[in-house]
C-alpha cells in the first residue's frame, strides 16, 4: 500500500483526532498561562429608594463589568505566566506545612488531596483487579462446562453497567439506613454511617472499581488460559510440581503479556477516576484529579468558569500520564525496533 | 481439557472451594444491580426498609393496594420465559429470512426494535387486561401477595419527561456509533495493511491519546464552543452556530475521543483477514478502495459489530463530556440522573432516582444478553493482538 492510498484511508480519522484531541491540547496548554477576565470599571452609581416626602438616594462606588456595543460583557485576556499553576498547587501553603512539620496540612489543599487519592486508588486497585480477575478465571476454568456461559453473562453485568449508575447502585446499598449498613449495624451493634468519613468512602470506591473492572481481567485471563500448553503442564506434573508451583511457573508466565496489557489499560482508566465521585457524592471528602478539573470547569454561582485554573490542573494531570506511560511505551518501541530488524 | 486429563484430576476440596468462590462472585456481581431493580418497584417505605424481607415482599406497597397475585407471577414468568426463548430461536430465523447480505445489520436492528415493542405491548398492555378478570375469578389465588408498583417508572418517564433524555441519549449514541465506525473502519484497514513506520507512530500516538483524561480535552473545547458563534462569524456569517449545547458537537467530540480505541480494535480485526484476499482482488484490477468495498466489507461485519458495541457503551455511559457540553434542554440520560441528586429531598424522589437508574441499565442488560459472545471476543481480540 503506497503512502497516498494509506493517507486516504486514515485521513478522516487523523483529521478528527487532530481537530478534537491535538488542537484542544495545544489550546489547554496556552490557556493555562492566560487569564480571561471581564473588564471592570469603577462607576459612581446613585441608587434611590422611595421614602416618605423625598426619595432617599445613596451614591456609592461600584465595580461593574464594561458592557460592549453588542450588549455583551467585554473581556480581556492577559498573560499571567505560572499564576494559574500557583493557584492550583498552592506551593506557599505546602512549604509552610513542610517547615512546620505538619504534613497532614498538605492534604487539606484540593490539588494534593486529589493527587493522593488518585495515585493511591490507581496503585491499590491494580493488584486487586489482576488477582480477583485471575481467581475468577481459574475458578471458571475448573467449573463444569454448563455453568461457564451463565457465569460469564453475570460477570459481564458489572463491567458493562454505566459507571455512574454502578457506583450509585452500591451507594444505595450503604447510604443512611441502606440494607447493608443496617445489616452491619445489627452485627456490630454500633451506629455506622459509611458516607460520613473519607476512609469508608474510599473503601467502597476501591470495592466498586474492583467489582467493575475484574470481569474485564477475568474474560481476558480466561481466554489466555485456553491456550496454556498442556504438554508443559503435564510434564510439570510428572516432575512433581504442586498445583501452586504449576500456577506460578507455568500458567502465570504464560499469562504475563495479558497481565501487562490489563495493567496498562487499568492504569490509564483508573488515573482518570471520576464517575465514582459523582455516584458516591463524595466531593466533600474524597476528590480526584479529573474531578478537580471538572469542578473548575463547572460554572459557579455567578456563572463563571475558572478556565485558566482548569487548564493548569489539566496540564498537571497530563504530567502524571506521561510518567505512567513512559515505561510501557519504551518497551513497545524496543519491541517494534526488534521486530523490524529480525 | 484439563478436567479430562488424569494428571489434572482435582481433589474434592479444591473443586468445592473453587465452585463456592464462583457462586460468591456471581452473587457479588449481580446483587447491587438486582437489588436496585427490586427497590425501584416498591413504595418508598419498603424500598428503604431495614429488613431485606420487607424490601423483597413489600408489605407497605401491598397495603396500598399494589401487588401481584400468585397467578400474576406465574403467568408473567411464563410469558417472560417464552419471550426470552423466542429471542434466541425465532428472532434470528425471522431476521435471516427477511434480510440478506449487507442488509443483515439493518434487519437485526429493525427486528430487535419490533420485537421489543411487541414484547412491551404484550407484557404491559395485554397481560394486565387478561389478568384482571382472571384474578377476580380465582379467589384466594388471585389475592395479591407480592408488593409491586410501577408508579415510580410512570413518574420518571411521564411527569419528569425522562423520554426526552432517552431520545437525546439515543441520538448521541447512534451518531457516535455510525460515525466512529465509518471513520474507524477505513483507518483500521489502512493501518492493518501498511507496514510503514508512520503507521506505527500513528498507533502509538493513538495509544497516548487514549490515556488522556477527558476533562483535559473538555477544558480545551469549552472556551471555543461557548464563543464559537463569534469565532466562526467571518467564515459562515450569521449562520455560524454556538457549538455549546449542540448534540452533534458532542457526537463529534465523542467520536474523536473514541477514535484511538476504535482504530486499534478494528486494526486487529483486519489483521485477521488474510491479506491475500484483497491482493487477489487487486490482481483482478481493483483499486484499493474497490478491493475494500467488494472483498473486505462483506467479511468485516463481526469485527465491526463488536467495535460498534464498545462505541455504543462509550457514548451511552458518558457522563463527563455530555454533562459539561450539553445544557439542560438536551441533556442525555446519565447526566440527567444527577439532576435528581439536587432535588432528592423526599424518599419518593430517591426511589424515582432508583427507577431512573434501572431504566438506564435495562438496555445494557439486553445488550449483554444478545451480544455476550461479541463482547467477549472483542475484549480478547484487543488483548491478544494489542
Amino acid at each position: 500500500m503506497n503512502f497516498k492510498t494509506f493517507f486516504a484511508f486514515v485521513a478522516p480519522s487523523v483529521f478528527m483526532m487532530i481537530l478534537f484531541i491535538a488542537l484542544p491540547l495545544v489550546s489547554v496548554f496556552i490557556q493555562s498561562f492566560q487569564i480571561t477576565q471581564p473588564v471592570m470599571q469603577q462607576l459612581e452609581v446613585e441608587t434611590c429608594t422611595p421614602g416618605f416626602i423625598t426619595q432617599t438616594c445613596v451614591t456609592e462606588l461600584k465595580t461593574l463589568p464594561v458592557i460592549g456595543e453588542d450588549g455583551k460583557i467585554q473581556t480581556t485576556t492577559e498573560w499571567v505566566g505560572l499564576q494559574s499553576y500557583r493557584n492550583v498547587l498552592q506551593m506557599d501553603k505546602v512549604w509552610q506545612a513542610l517547615s512546620s512539620g505538619r504534613l497532614a496540612d498538605i492534604l487539606q489543599i484540593d490539588f494534593w488531596k486529589a493527587l493522593r487519592f488518585t495515585l493511591m486508588f490507581t496503585l491499590l486497585t491494580l493488584p486487586l483487579v489482576i488477582g480477583v480477575g485471575l481467581l475468577i478465571a481459574l475458578a471458571v476454568n475448573n467449573a463444569a462446562r454448563a455453568v461457564r456461559g451463565p457465569v460469564i453473562f453475570v460477570s459481564l453485568l458489572p463491567f458493562i453497567i454505566t459507571p455512574v449508575i454502578g457506583s450509585l447502585s452500591i451507594y444505595w446499598l450503604f447510604v443512611g439506613d441502606g440494607i447493608l449498613t443496617a445489616m452491619m449495624e445489627q452485627w456490630s451493634g454500633t451506629n455506622i454511617s459509611m458516607f460520613a468519613q473519607s476512609w469508608t468512602i474510599e473503601l467502597l470506591m476501591y470495592f466498586y472499581r474492583v467489582w467493575h473492572v475484574a470481569p474485564f481481567a477475568f474474560v481476558i485471563f480466561y481466554a489466555g488460559l485456553q491456550t496454556v500448553n498442556m504438554d508443559t503442564l503435564e510434564s510439570a506434573v510428572i516432575d512433581g510440581a504442586s498445583r501452586w508451583e504449576r500456577l506460578r511457573h507455568v500458567i502465570i508466565p504464560h499469562l504475563m503479556p495479558l497481565i501487562v496489557f490489563i495493567a496498562l489499560i487499568h492504569l490509564m482508566d483508573c488515573y482518570r477516576v471520576f464517575d465514582e465521585i459523582i455516584g458516591f457524592r463524595s466531593q466533600a471528602h474524597v476528590i480526584s484529579l479529573q474531578w478537580l478539573t471538572v469542578d473548575f470547569l463547572t460554572p459557579d454561582d455567578a456563572g463563571n468558569r475558572a478556565i485558566a485554573r482548569a487548564s493548569a490542573s489539566a496540564m498537571l494531570t497530563m504530567i502524571g500520564i506521561v510518567f505512567l506511560l513512559i515505561l510501557p511505551l519504551r518497551r513497545t518501541w524496543r519491541d517494534h525496533k526488534g521486530s523490524a530488524h529480525s | 481439557m484439563s478436567n479430562t486429563s488424569k494428571a489434572m484430576r482435582q481433589s474434592l476440596a479444591l473443586r468445592l472451594s473453587s465452585n463456592a468462590f464462583l457462586l460468591f462472585w456471581c452473587i457479588v456481581a449481580a446483587f447491587p444491580i438486582l437489588w436496585i431493580a427490586v427497590m425501584s418497584v416498591k413504595s418508598p417505605v419498603d424500598a428503604f426498609a431495614q429488613s431485606p424481607m420487607d424490601v423483597i415482599f413489600g408489605p407497605n406497597t401491598l397495603a396500598r393496594g399494589d401487588g401481584l397475585s400468585v397467578i400474576d407471577i406465574a403467568l408473567g414468568l411464563i410469558v417472560l420465559f417464552f419471550a426470552i426463548r423466542w429471542m434466541f430461536t425465532r428472532l434470528p430465523t425471522w431476521v435471516a429470512r427477511y434480510s440478506t447480505g449487507s442488509g443483515r445489520v439493518i434487519g437485526w436492528l429493525l427486528g430487535a426494535t419490533a420485537y421489543a415493542l411487541v414484547f412491551l405491548l404484550v407484557f404491559f398492555g395485554l397481560l394486565p387486561l387478561v389478568l384482571a378478570p382472571l384474578n377476580a375469578l380465582t379467589g384466594v389465588l388471585g389475592e395479591p401477595v407480592l408488593g409491586l408498583t410501577t408508579q415510580h417508572y410512570v413518574a420518571v418517564w411521564g411527569e419528569n419527561e425522562f423520554y426526552r433524555n432517552f431520545m437525546n441519549s439515543m441520538l448521541v449514541t447512534a451518531g457516535v456509533v455510525t460515525i466512529s465506525l465509518t471513520v474507524g473502519t477505513l483507518a483500521g484497514y489502512g493501518l492493518a495493511r501498511s507496514e510503514s513506520d508512520l503507521a506505527f507512530w500513528l498507533l502509538i500516538l493513538a495509544l497516548i491519546f487514549r490515556a488522556l483524561p477527558h476533562s483535559v480535552l473538555v477544558a480545551g473545547y469549552l472556551p471555543w464552543f461557548i464563543n464559537s458563534a463569534e469565532i466562526l462569524r467571518p467564515i459562515f456569517g450569521d449562520l455560524s452556530p454556538t457549538l455549546y449545547g449542540q448534540p452533534w458537537a458532542v457526537i463529534a467530540v465523542l467520536v474523536a475521543i473514541n477514535q484511538p480505541f476504535t482504530i486499534w480494535m478494528l486494526r486487529s480485526f483486519f489483521q485477521n483477514i488474510p491479506a491475500e484476499l484483497d491482493e487477489a482482488a487487486r490482481v483482478d484490477g481493483c483499486s484499493h478502495f474497490q478491493a475494500f468495498r467488494r472483498v473486505i466489507m462483506p467479511v468485516m461485519w463481526p469485527g465491526v459489530i463488536t467495535t460498534g458495541l464498545f462505541s455504543f457503551l462509550l457514548g451511552y455511559n458518558d457522563f463527563l463530556v455530555t454533562s459539561l457540553l450539553l445544557d439542560a434542554q438536551n441533556q442525555t440520560m446519565v447526566p440527567a440522573i444527577a439532576g435528581y441528586f439536587n432535588r432528592e429531598t423526599t424518599t419518593t424522589d430517591q426511589v424515582e432516582a432508583v427507577a431512573a437508574a434501572v431504566s438506564i441499565t435495562a438496555p445494557l442488560f439486553l445488550l449483554v444478553m444478545v451480544f455476550q459472545r461479541q463482547i467477549v471476543s472483542g475484549l480478547t481480540a484487543g488483548a491478544v493482538k494489542g
